[in-house]
């Protein structure tokens, strides 16, 4: 990225670097406007529409430190409220090629509820770098199977638009699954998706209505009647963990699914040892080995969380002594006053949080 | 005089602490978007001061120009310090999980670099306020502010310490971070400086650069006015730091500690300690918003992680639980706390034979004992 930037334009910012000392360039530049900040990745709403009405779908111009994603990737998306900044993880879901980014959110919980009602056109969020495995293979399979149940859809969706913009040679078929023909997300775009591209097949499965090809929850007949080459298929599913489960149980190695779990988080509530102090709230616990968040609801407090999986940040909160171990990473970590996860930290001994 | 740990009864302190936690605790629930608001106005005000400083200082050559050129960035740099710096390192704003307001991350426009500071001062100072020997903010390393200092020819030369501080504010608070004292004790070793001095090299260099280099050089033939600008802002903020300081712990009537009474404090005492041993300065609103609201020392110092704009609007209440309780609240204009410090700095200069106000009675420690 940097070697496209000319080698004059460089020294020239790192002399106004050097003369914006100690803030630093964005700074100055947010307040002439939030997007031209360099070194944070800021997005700006530049279309707001429903598709349902219990969702929302956000056009979002990135700003130029965005690194662009791999379809199937989630990003870590920011919004103030009421002052605090809170984070949810989403997927875009427009095709890895397009340069603005796509999101689609229901209306559930804090920062969805907040897309939902809050953001208009010209509002800013903060994004994070994508993440996540949950992509196409480089040679990319000859068939696919891309499966979504509800708004699972997004990722999956951000690779069927992908491979169209491709032209994908192979065999495509795009199974949704959702209760009836109204909370189909993307019914439209699926529609003309599909007319663009003569090797994609749209198939809606309704779990509640009559009215799609298919009728009822996943089953393998679903895949026969539908994909009857399915063994010889690249799986690729996002929905609820029903369906996930159910889907891998017929196609094995060959599903991909998004993993929001991390690897098998192992706790030792046997060896633990130390008190658990949660200081705005004045509660205090024997240690038990569990994740802080786990601890903290068990003294009766409600911390905010989402994930409980260390992917979110929401459950974010300052551990002002002791020492904690990362769950996902076993790093130990005993920095004074220090931002922690609650649900991937666990004491090692005394600790106190403010909570 | 009474006792620190006498001052009220068991029952009372425990009264009195959980008072003062119920009322941060109101606070606390209740902040959101203004306190945002609030901060990125100041910071917004203070970024346009600084630009406009700077660019005024283009057009040095006309001293109009140049003067305000200088009230604009000095006026920046008290700011910056003041109302967004300290308070945004004291963890005010942290609960907004902004990046940019984080106390972790925030630097400051002085040559101490942040994360030092957090250490002497939020830390030691904030846990340890006027207790003789642990907070070292008491006389910092050089002076003699309190009796219980032991007397020796060195400090003499107190009137004379105290001014260069002033003037070479930002300097001695960066140095303060050496522990110097503690050095020549045999408390502390260079080794453990180390760390300490890389961050100030680093820090220093960049602050100098930019306000002695840089900017001088991009003026070209104005660099000397504009060196002669950038240092009379740094001299301000510095001399207006000093005394906002200086009048928030060192007027007449503020009391110190020992290490033994303040052994295995409660809450309740903890918070006495941080009353008796604090001063504020009266003053309008927009005082108030340049000393960084520490004017409210009281409350700062009782909550130090609180938004400092909610200060000025606690302070009545906070008042009115000393009175109830009987305890001082000392409080006065900048000019009578500013006058009282001074007689402070010269008097103890000598040897003292009255003792300046601790709650300490050497028989009473006696007989505890
Ligand atoms: S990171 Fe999501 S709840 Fe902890």
């Amino acid at each position: 990225m940097t070697a496209l930037i000319p080698r004059r334009v460089r020294s020239l910012a790192s002399l106004a670097e050097a003369l914006l000392t100690p803030h630093g360039m964005d700074r100055y530049l947010e307040l002439v406007d939030p997007m031209l900040v360099r070194r944070e990745i800021r997005g700006l709403v530049t279309a707001v529409r429903k598709q349902t009405p219990d969702s929302v779908t956000l056009t979002v111009r990135p700003s130029r430190a965005w690194p662009g994603f791999t379809a199937g990737q989630y990003v870590r998306l920011q919004v103030e409220i009421d002052g605090v900044r809170r984070t949810r993880c989403y997927s875009p879901c427009g095709s890895q090629y397009d340069g603005e980014l796509e999101f689609t959110v229901k209306e559930q919980g804090l920062v969805s509820g907040h897309l939902n009602r809050a953001i208009g056109v010209g509002s800013v969020v903060n994004l994070s770098t994508p993440d996540g495995s949950f992509t196409l293979p480089a040679t990319r399979p000859d068939r696919v199977l891309l499966i979504a149940g509800g708004s699972g859809i997004t990722p999956v969706l951000a690779m069927a638009r992908t491979l169209v913009d491709e032209k994908h040679p192979g065999e495509i078929v795009f199974v949704q699954y959702s209760n009836g023909p109204a909370d189909a997300l993307y019914r439209t775009e699926l529609a003309e998706l599909a007319a663009r591209h003569p090797g994609l097949r749209v198939v809606h499965a309704h779990t509640h209505t009559e009215g799609g090809e298919l009728r009822g929850f996943f089953t393998p007949e679903h895949l026969a009647r539908v994909a009857p080459w399915f063994r010889d298929a690249e799986a690729y599913v996002c929905g609820p963990k029903p369906l996930m489960d159910a889907v891998r149980e017929q196609l094995g190695e060959r599903v991909h699914t998004e993993e929001f779990t991390p690897p098998a988080l192992t706790f030792d509530t046997a060896n633990a040892e130390g008190q658990v102090r949660f200081k705005r709230s004045g509660r205090e616990c024997a240690n038990s080995g569990k994740p802080l968040l786990e601890q903290a609801e068990e003294a009766g407090l409600s911390p905010e969380h989402g994930c409980r999986m260390g992917i979110c940040f929401s459950c974010t909160q300052l551990k002002t002594a002791g020492r904690v171990r990362n769950a996902k990473t076993g790093e130990i970590s005993g920095e004074e006053d220090e931002e922690i996860q609650l649900c991937i930290s666990v004491p090692v001994g005394d600790v106190e949080i403010d909570a | 005089m009474t006792g620190l740990q006498d001052r009220l009864t068991p029952a009372q302190i425990e009264e009195f602490g959980r008072e003062l936690d119920a009322l941060r605790q109101r606070i606390v629930d209740d902040l959101g978007q203004e306190d945002v608001d609030y901060i990125h106005t100041v910071i917004k005000t203070q970024r346009g001061l600084e630009v406009a400083g700077r660019a005024l200082l283009f057009a040095g050559f006309f001293p109009p120009a140049w003067l305000a050129g200088v009230g604009a960035l000095s006026v920046a740099k008290i700011l910056d310090n003041m109302e967004i710096g300290h308070n945004v390192m004291h963890g005010q704003y942290d609960w907004t999980r902004d990046p940019a307001l984080s106390s972790q991350r925030f630097e400051w426009d002085t040559v101490a670099p942040a994360e030092n500071w957090r250490h002497s001062h939020n830390y030691i100072h904030h846990t340890y306020t006027n207790i003789v020997d642990k907070d070292r903010d008491v006389g910092y390393g050089i002076l003699r502010m309190d009796t219980a200092q032991k007397w020796h020819p060195y400090y003499l030369g107190n009137p004379v310490y105290a001014t260069l501080l002033a003037l070479f504010f930002q300097w001695g608070v960066m140095l303060h971070d050496l522990e110097v004292e503690n050095v020549v004790k045999g408390e502390r070793s260079w080794a453990d400086n180390v760390p300490v001095l890389k961050k100030i090299v680093r820090k220093a260099s960049r602050q100098v650069g930019k306000d002695y280099v840089l900017f001088p050089l991009l003026t070209g033939p104005l660099a000397p006015l504009t060196f002669l600008g950038n240092a009379t802002a740094n001299l301000t903020r510095n001399l207006w730091a000093f005394a906002i300081i200086f009048c928030g712990h060192f007027p007449a009537d503020v009391e110190s500690f020992t290490e033994e009474e303040t052994a295995s404090e409660s809450r309740g005492q903890w918070y006495l300690r941080q009353i008796l041993g604090s001063a504020n300065i009266s003053g309008g609103p927009l005082f108030h918003i340049m000393s960084g609201n520490l004017s409210h020392q009281i409350e700062h110092h009782l909550f130090p992680d609180i938004p400092a704009r909610r200060y000025p609007q606690i302070a009545g209440e906070v008042r009115a639980i000393c009175e109830k309780y009987g305890l001082p609240y000392h409080t006065g204009p900048l000019r009578k706390q500013l006058w009282s410090v001074a007689k402070k700095i010269v008097k103890l200069a000598l040897p003292q034979t009255s003792p300046s106000p601790t709650t300490v009675e050497p028989d009473r420690q006696l007989r505890a004992a």
